[in-house]
Formats: C-alpha cells, sequence, structure tokens
C-alpha cells in the first residue's frame, strides 16, 4: 500500500482514510453480499400456484359436498358429485360476483346473492346469472387433487 | 367445361322460368302491400315493417288476422265474401291473438316452448278485467307489443324487450290526464327512474334486474296483494325473506296490513340501502314505528354499531393497505383478503332481516376477524419497508464512506506522485 | 497472510502479472474540461455487469410459462428474501443503462470521437446501443403482466408493418400469429441466451478497440495541445482513472438501491390475452419517441402508409446512424458539420418527442 509512505501525509489523516476507505469497503460489501445470500435460501412455500393449484387431498371430500379453494386471486369451488367424480369451476357468480356455493340438496350450485342456480356443469339454469361459470379442469396426482385452467380458454 | 352446352340450352328456360316465379310468389302473400305501402297512417303499412314482422317471418300473412283473400283482384280481395274482417276492434283483439296463441298444438308448430296461458292471464289481469267491462282505455296484446312490424321480446327493438318495458307502460301510466279516470297514482315510472333497480337494469345493464312485469306480472298485470309483497321479492332476496319469515316483525306487519319488504323499502323508488337506515336521522325507517329507547331501539343501535364497527374496520385496513401500496409494498394477498371482509359485511347486512342481534354480530365478528389479519400484513408492510429503508440507510452510509475514503486516497496518491 | 503470498507468488511465476499489466500501466487518459464524458461507457459497462448478476440472480426463481411468469414474479417480490431488491435492481439498472448507453452515443457525438481511426468502435457501439433496446423490449414481457402484454402485441405489430419480410419477423417474434406464452418462451430465450451471447462478444470488440486506439481527444482541445504542447495533460489509467471509475459505479449502486427501496418496481395485474387493451399503452420510455412520431403521422402520406413510412424513415435514420462515421470525411468540414446538425436535431427530436408522448394522452 503506498500510505505506508508517511513522510508527507500527518498520521491522523492517514488512519482516517484507511478507517474510511477499508471499513466502508467491508461495510458495502457486506450490505451487497449479505441481501444475495439471503435471496439464494429458497422460502418455504414454494411457489404461488399460477394456473395450476392442488385444491384438497384424496379423501378430504365426502361424496356430494364440496369446498371453496382460493385459485390464482379468486376463488373457486371444487365439488365431488355423488357418483364419485371431481368437479372444478370458478365460485365467482357471474351476476354479481357473489360467491356461489353447492347446495347437496339441490344437486346445483347456488348463489345466494340473487337466487341464481347454475346446473353441475356451471351452466346457468335459474335466476339472473347472464352467463355459465368458467369450468376448470381435474387431474388426480398421486394423492393430490389438482385443478388447472383449461388449455386454450 | 364449354362441351356442356346442351345442358344450358335446356336449362335455360327453366332459369326463367324460376326467375319468373319469384315476383309471383311475392305477390302471393302481399298484393296488400301493393296499396298498403302508399297510403297514409293508419292505413299504411310499408315493406319495412312487414318484413320485421316475426309473424310474418314465420309465413303469416295480413289475411291470417284480417282475413280475405289476397290472390284475388283489386277490392275484391277485401270484400265480404272472401272473409275479409277489416280494422280488429279493440275489444277483440286479446281474443284473435289467443285464437292461437292460446293453442298449445298449434304453436307446438312455431315455438314449442313458448307460453300459452297469455290469454288466461290477460283475463285475470287489471287490464283485463276493464276491458271486459267494456273500458277501451286499458292496455291489449298490441299496445304492448306492438301492431304490424312486431318484434319477439328478446329483440331489443321490441317495446316489450326488458330494457323497454318500462317506458312502454309509462306511456299510459305516466300520462296523468290519460289515466284521470282510473284514480291510480301515475308517478311510478318517475319514482322507478330513481331506484335500485332502474340503476341496476340501464347502467350497469343487467337485464335481470326487475322492471314493471317483474313484480307486477306481464299479461297477468296487477298490483301484487300486501300478502304477497314479501313472496315477490324473494324471488331474488332469498336469504332476506327468509329471515325475515322467522323474524318477529313478520307476524306484526301481517297483523297490521303492511306490505312486508315494502314498509322498510318502499316500493317503485327503492334505493340501495344504506346503514343510514338504521340510525335515527332523516333517513331511519326504524323510527317510524319503534319509539326511542324501547327494547327495539336498544337492539338497532347495537346492530348499527356492530355494522359501522366492520365497516370502519375494513375502511382502516383499505387505507393502511394503500398507503403500504403506495410505498410500493406488495399486498395484493391482503387485498384481495379484503374482498372476504366486504362479504362478510354483505352477509351481516343481509342478517339483519332477522331483527336480532345475534346473527348480525356472529357475521360482524368473522368479518373482523378478516380484517384484523389483513390490517397486521399492512402493518407488517409497513414494517418491512422501514426495515428496507434503514438496510438502504446503512448501504449508502458504507458507499459514501468508500466513495469520500476513495477521493482522499486519490488526491494523496496524486499529491505523492507530483 | 502468508499463504496468500505463496499463493500470488506462485501464480505470479506462470503468469508474470507484471507483463500482463504492462498494457494497462501504459495506457492514459487524456485530462481536459471534458472528461469526465470519459465515465459513461464505463458506467453503462458496470450496469451490464450488474444486469448479469441480477438476472442470473432471478433465473434461480422465474418460470418462463403463461401460467407461472406472473406468479413466478410475485413470488420472487414477496416471498424470496430480498427479492424485491434484486428484480427492482435489475429493472431500475436496465432503464439506467439504456440511458447512460444513449448519453454515451451522444456524449461520442459531440466530441466527435468517432472519428478515424475509430469508425468500427462506433458501429459496434451502436450495434450495443440496439441490443440494449432489445434486451429491454424482450425482458419487459417476461413478468407477463397486463401493460407488457399489450405493449408487447403493439410493438410487434409495428415490426409486421415493415414491407415484404414485416409478416415474417412478426411471426418470428411472436412464435406465432398472436402474443401467446409462446411469444414468452421465445422472448424469454432471447434475453437470457441469444441476446447475452451477442453482446458479450460486441462488448469485447468495442473494448478492445478502445484499448487499441487509446482514448479520442476532441479535435478542439487537440488543436490547442498542438499550439501549446505544454498544455497537454493526461492521467495515469490505472489506478488514477480506474478509482474515479470506481468511484462513479459506486454512485451508480447508490442511485440504484434508493431507488429500489423507495420506488421498488411495480408488477401490475396478470395479462388476460382476452381483456380488452386498457386505456393509454405506453412503451417503455425509450421506444416513446418513436412510438408517438409514429402516432402523430397521419394514416396517409399521398400515396404510402403513415404509418408504414414513419417505420422506414425511422429504420433509415437508424441504418445511417451506425453508418454516421463515414460521413465524416466527406468535403472539408461539411460532412462534420452535418453530423453535428444531425445529433443536436436527433436529441432535440428525442427530447420533444419523449416528453410530448408522456404528456399526451
Amino acid at each position: 500500500m503506498p500510505t505506508n509512505d508517511t513522510s508527507r501525509v500527518k498520521p491522523e489523516r492517514r488512519r482516517l482514510v484507511e478507517i474510511l476507505l477499508g471499513g466502508g469497503l467491508i461495510a458495502s460489501v457486506i450490505s451487497f453480499v449479505y441481501p444475495i445470500l439471503r435471496y439464494l435460501v429458497p422460502p418455504p412455500v414454494a411457489d404461488l400456484g399460477g394456473d395450476e393449484v392442488v385444491a384438497c387431498k384424496k379423501g378430504d371430500l365426502k361424496p356430494n359436498s364440496s369446498k371453496i379453494f382460493r385459485f390464482g386471486n379468486r376463488p373457486a369451488l371444487l365439488l365431488l358429485t355423488a357418483e364419485g367424480e371431481y368437479r372444478a369451476l370458478s365460485a365467482t357468480c357471474t351476476h354479481l360476483s357473489c360467491t356461489v356455493q353447492y347446495r347437496n340438496d339441490l344437486h346445483q350450485i347456488w348463489c345466494a346473492c340473487h337466487n341464481g342456480l347454475y346446473d353441475m356443469n356451471g351452466r346457468n339454469v335459474a335466476g339472473p346469472p347472464p352467463r355459465p361459470l368458467e369450468v376448470f379442469q381435474v387431474n388426480l396426482r398421486g394423492d393430490d387433487v389438482v385443478v388447472r385452467r383449461k388449455q386454450g380458454a | 367445361m364449354w362441351r356442356n352446352k346442351t345442358i344450358w340450352r335446356y336449362a335455360w328456360p327453366g332459369l326463367l322460368l324460376c326467375l319468373a316465379a319469384v315476383p309471383a310468389l311475392a305477390q302471393s302473400t302481399s298484393t296488400c302491400l301493393d296499396c298498403h305501402a302508399t297510403l297514409d297512417p293508419p292505413l299504411q303499412v310499408t315493406e319495412q315493417q312487414f318484413a320485421a314482422d316475426i309473424h310474418a317471418q314465420k309465413g303469416l300473412t295480413c289475411a291470417s288476422c284480417h282475413g280475405g283473400d289476397p290472390k284475388l283482384a283489386d277490392m275484391d280481395a277485401m270484400s265480404k265474401k272472401a272473409g275479409f274482417r277489416g280494422k280488429i276492434e279493440k275489444k277483440q283483439i286479446p281474443e284473435l291473438c289467443g285464437k292461437c296463441h292460446s293453442d298449445g298444438a298449434y304453436m307446438r308448430q312455431y315455438n314449442p316452448s313458448l307460453r300459452t296461458d297469455q290469454l288466461a292471464q290477460y283475463k285475470t289481469s287489471v287490464h283485463g278485467k276493464l276491458l271486459a267491462k267494456g273500458d277501451l282505455k286499458v292496455a291489449v296484446c298490441t299496445d304492448c307489443h306492438g301492431l304490424h312490424g312486431l318484434r319477439p321480446a328478446s329483440d331489443t327493438r321490441s317495446q316489450v324487450h326488458p330494457l323497454n318495458v318500462a317506458k312502454t307502460c309509462s306511456r299510459c301510466h305516466a300520462d296523468a290526464a290519460y289515466m284521470k279516470d282510473h284514480h291510480i297514482p301515475t308517478d311510478q315510472f318517475a319514482k322507478y327512474t330513481t331506484s335500485v333497480h332502474f340503476d341496476a337494469l340501464t347502467v350497469r345493464g343487467d337485464l335481470s334486474a326487475p322492471t314493471c312485469t317483474t313484480c307486477h306480472g306481464n299479461h297477468g298485470a296487477a298490483p301484487p296483494g300486501v300478502d304477497s309483497v314479501q313472496n315477490v321479492c324473494s324471488n331474488c332476496h332469498v336469504f332476506q325473506s327468509q329471515l325475515y319469515e322467522k323474524s318477529s316483525h313478520k307476524a306484526a306487519f301481517q297483523r297490521s296490513a303492511l306490505p312486508g319488504c315494502m314498509v322498510c323499502h318502499g316500493k317503485h323508488d327503492i334505493s340501495h340501502p344504506t346503514d343510514a337506515n338504521l340510525g335515527a336521522g332523516p333517513k331511519a325507517v326504524c323510527m317510524q314505528c319503534h319509539k326511542p329507547g324501547d327494547v327495539c331501539d336498544q337492539a338497532r343501535v347495537k346492530i348499527l354499531g356492530n355494522l359501522t364497527q366492520l365497516d370502519d374496520g375494513i375502511r382502516g385496513a383499505d387505507q393502511l393497505l394503500a398507503a403500504a401500496e403506495a410505498s410500493g409494498m406488495e399486498v395484493s394477498e391482503a387485498r384481495l383478503e379484503q374482498d372476504q371482509a366486504r362479504d362478510a359485511l354483505t352477509k351481516a347486512r343481509v342478517s339483519i332481516h332477522r331483527f336480532r342481534v345475534d346473527p348480525v354480530n356472529q357475521d360482524v365478528q368473522a368479518g373482523m376477524k378478516i380484517v384484523a389479519k389483513n390490517l397486521q400484513a399492512g402493518k407488517d408492510a409497513l414494517r418491512e419497508r422501514d426495515y428496507r429503508r434503514m438496510g438502504l440507510g446503512v448501504a449508502l452510509l458504507s458507499i459514501f464512506m468508500v466513495l469520500v475514503g476513495l477521493r482522499l486516497y486519490i488526491g494523496k496518491m496524486e499529491q505523492k506522485a507530483r | 497472510m502468508k499463504l496468500l503470498q505463496q499463493a500470488y507468488d506462485w501464480l505470479d511465476e506462470r503468469l508474470d502479472f507484471k507483463d500482463l499489466a504492462a498494457p494497462l500501466a501504459k495506457k492514459t487518459v487524456p485530462m481536459h474540461g471534458r472528461s469526465y464524458w470519459y465515465f459513461l461507457g464505463g458506467i453503462t459497462l458496470f450496469l451490464f455487469m450488474l444486469q448479469v448478476c441480477t438476472g442470473i440472480l432471478l433465473l434461480l426463481y422465474y418460470r418462463p410459462s403463461a401460467g407461472e411468469a406472473f406468479e413466478s414474479v410475485q413470488y420472487i417480490m414477496t416471498r424470496v428474501q430480498f427479492g424485491w431488491l434484486v428484480r427492482s435492481i435489475h429493472s431500475w439498472a436496465a432503464n439506467l443503462m439504456i440511458f447512460t448507453a444513449f448519453a454515451h452515443m451522444f456524449s461520442v457525438l459531440f466530441l466527435k470521437a468517432y472519428r478515424k481511426p475509430r469508425e468500427l468502435t462506433w458501429v459496434t457501439g451502436m450495434l450495443l446501443l440496439f441490443l440494449a433496446m432489445g434486451f429491454g423490449f424482450s425482458g419487459y414481457l417476461l413478468p407477463w403482466n397486463t401493460l407488457a402484454f399489450f405493449a408487447t402485441k403493439v410493438g410487434t405489430d409495428i415490426a409486421g408493418q415493415v414491407p415484404v419480410v414485416g409478416k415474417w419477423i412478426m411471426i418470428f417474434l411472436r412464435g406465432g400469429e398472436e402474443v401467446t406464452g409462446a411469444t414468452l418462451t421465445r422472448f424469454f430465450g432471447f434475453h437470457v441466451a441469444v441476446l447475452p451471447g451477442i453482446t458479450t462478444v460486441l462488448i469485447a470488440g468495442h473494448i478492445f478497440l478502445v484499448q487499441r486506439f487509446g482514448m479520442s481527444v476532441p479535435p478542439e482541445v487537440e488543436e490547442r495541445w498542438k499550439a501549446a504542447p505544454a498544455e497537454a495533460r493526461e492521467m495515469k489509467f490505472f489506478p488514477s482513472f480506474f478509482l474515479r471509475e470506481l468511484m462513479a459505479w459506486y454512485i451508480a449502486l447508490a442511485v440504484l438501491g434508493a431507488l429500489a427501496a423507495l420506488l421498488p418496481w411495480e408488477l401490475g395485474t396478470k395479462a388476460d390475452p382476452f381483456a380488452p387493451a386498457p386505456l393509454g399503452i405506453k412503451p417503455e420510455w425509450y421506444f416513446l419517441f418513436m412510438f408517438q412520431t409514429l402516432k402523430l403521422i397521419p394514416a396517409k402520406v399521398w400515396l404510402v402508409d403513415g404509418e408504414l413510412l414513419g417505420i422506414l424513415v425511422f429504420g433509415a435514420a437508424g441504418g445511417l446512424w451506425v453508418l454516421l462515421p463515414f460521413f465524416d470525411g466527406a468535403a472539408r468540414g461539411r460532412g462534420r458539420r452535418m453530423i453535428l446538425g444531425a445529433g443536436i436535431f436527433a436529441l432535440a427530436f428525442i427530447l420533444v418527442m419523449t416528453v410530448y408522448g408522456y404528456v399526451a394522452k
């Protein structure tokens, strides 16, 4: 280091430069490296899903019952028919965006807000809803019931 | 290709014949229009009107209603001998339309799912009853559906399309001079246009929103009786009706012959209900009947307090999240959860119709739980923001130290080199 | 310490650091009133290196598919520790890099550093500028948000207007007739493999040329120095200039850190190909002057389609700009004055149109 030559520079001044430069360099490098190291630590949740989400485990639902799960940023409805078939649909009513529910007495999907009815395929069959509910694809992967948006829709 | 010339030689006359037949065919159905298109109203029926008419499209002709024989020349077509009925008397119109429209077997040929009870219903309506008594000022089929150029109700240009129904009714019902002899109010349309239902129908374009006929019936139009108000409203407002059914108000209103839902919500000018309706101010509805300080008033205060608590909670969380968002924090998840809190508030507002504190309180507490979570998310976001700024401060300070250090170092180095 | 010294000696024995560093030690930078413009190229280089580092970090979590891209960026922003910092720095540094690259280009133009023998340095630099814009265009789409989606739609649409090959270019860029998940995959490929590869080679060439010819001295200063050689000043590249450059890099870091912490880059809403285009879509600011100009040109100019004309003019101007140094030799200073005029005009045009683009609805 050229600073070893003290003939012209006062010692206190030399120390100041050393502290500023050395301390600053070390501190700044730490402030760059620390976030990167933290960044490399994988977070506890592996991902945010996207167009595919695990709605529940096999066996969580009894036949002729349903559950609401989060799909992207909207609620969706997973229902297990009395015949043991899984169906997944958007749970947002096409009328005024209330959350719909499965009525196991009617075997239909019902919106409580204005008495809208959809059949199990999401078709609007009675009441105000102007359009059918969006239908998602359900796959079984091991023990997971996986719901995904239909391709090309 | 041209080897087939012989085919052309034979095909020509046939083709010409076909072409000649086209105008002849048209003439056979509507020689009537040859004259009536050129006449002045009310005798005028234009080609366009005829072409737009659903009956004409299905193959019916003028003679189907008016009789006569359009195949005969000139005025012979409209002779008594040919069965010509001329202008249909207003009084006969419902029966004439009903001749086909009440005939299930006949209508099945055209539209099997179309109802055939219109005439029967009409006879039960105020219009039908008055017509039977000889009142010719009432509406008959053609007054609402139109005459020539009649379009089906699903056509947006039809006078009975959901968007046009209220206007069509108002043609008579908002005309004070016309309604003078009938002694009923004429402000329904004016009031309806201020209602939440009109807003839903016209502004939000929700064709399922109620218009006149949704509550009064169309062919059987009559005011619903006091006892049937709740039934009519419950077609859409199911929960409210179910809760009201169990409430103390149901029996009390019935005893006093009060018209259910309408007591608080009004009828044609139903506005979007607000929490102020539960208050004690000018919009208050409870205090029209209840005395200040009685048991019910105390419950009212509690319910209102509950709703206000959740409403304020949601607003507070919204503000906090907006503040976090404005400083660049990602809180979209909490924002989404806020919708659930809003749903809970809507549910609580529906639960009012049980007129008890507990159900409302339950919904409100469920909502408050969500709000508390979101509030926490907002606070966390703001704390995270402060943490970031502190980190930035540390980094900037160390960068600043390096800069000053470097500057001094360069200065010294170059001083020495010189 | 002793071990370090041993390792150093071992390497030195084989590589001979002194000989390696000889060109660096010899290299000098002329000192005059406008020396500070020399820093811009270095800052741009530093920002590029920063982009490579943060880009690699983002690759650890990013997923290039229409179904997952948005969510994975959202994941980086919310779940990954300091993910917001890495992504915000990547976004901000990208914009800053394009800005410094433009500034570098104009400073070279106005200081006339493109003169013989540095024509090739200019050409490689211009190509690098275009590549930087390509980086911006392709990277903008990767978060798969609404704004980026429609900006890409409009941008590739404009490319499709080019006569004869336009349609082909558009399909090549989009990976089909429409902007879809296929476009995203393609843009991802361009952004992380194709463009970085080409850019690295070109940067190496650019820097080699800079080293080969040394720093250019503006002609006015050169004349002055020729008249009075005693006035000529220079500074050693290493360590004097290098340390100063280091200071500039640190300042850039501070600015980036502050921007990332105080104004984290927004994510917007997930792209929905079937949603109607939002009002007032605007491209990134560095494309805005072109976008705004194309909007201003009337639909028909004489018999030519207005937009087509605009694209052709911009294409021609871009091509001429690359070849700018070759007009410098023309007839006794006339070429140089022309270039100066063109530079001033281009700068003014870009500034006015960019501001206009921001103000206009």
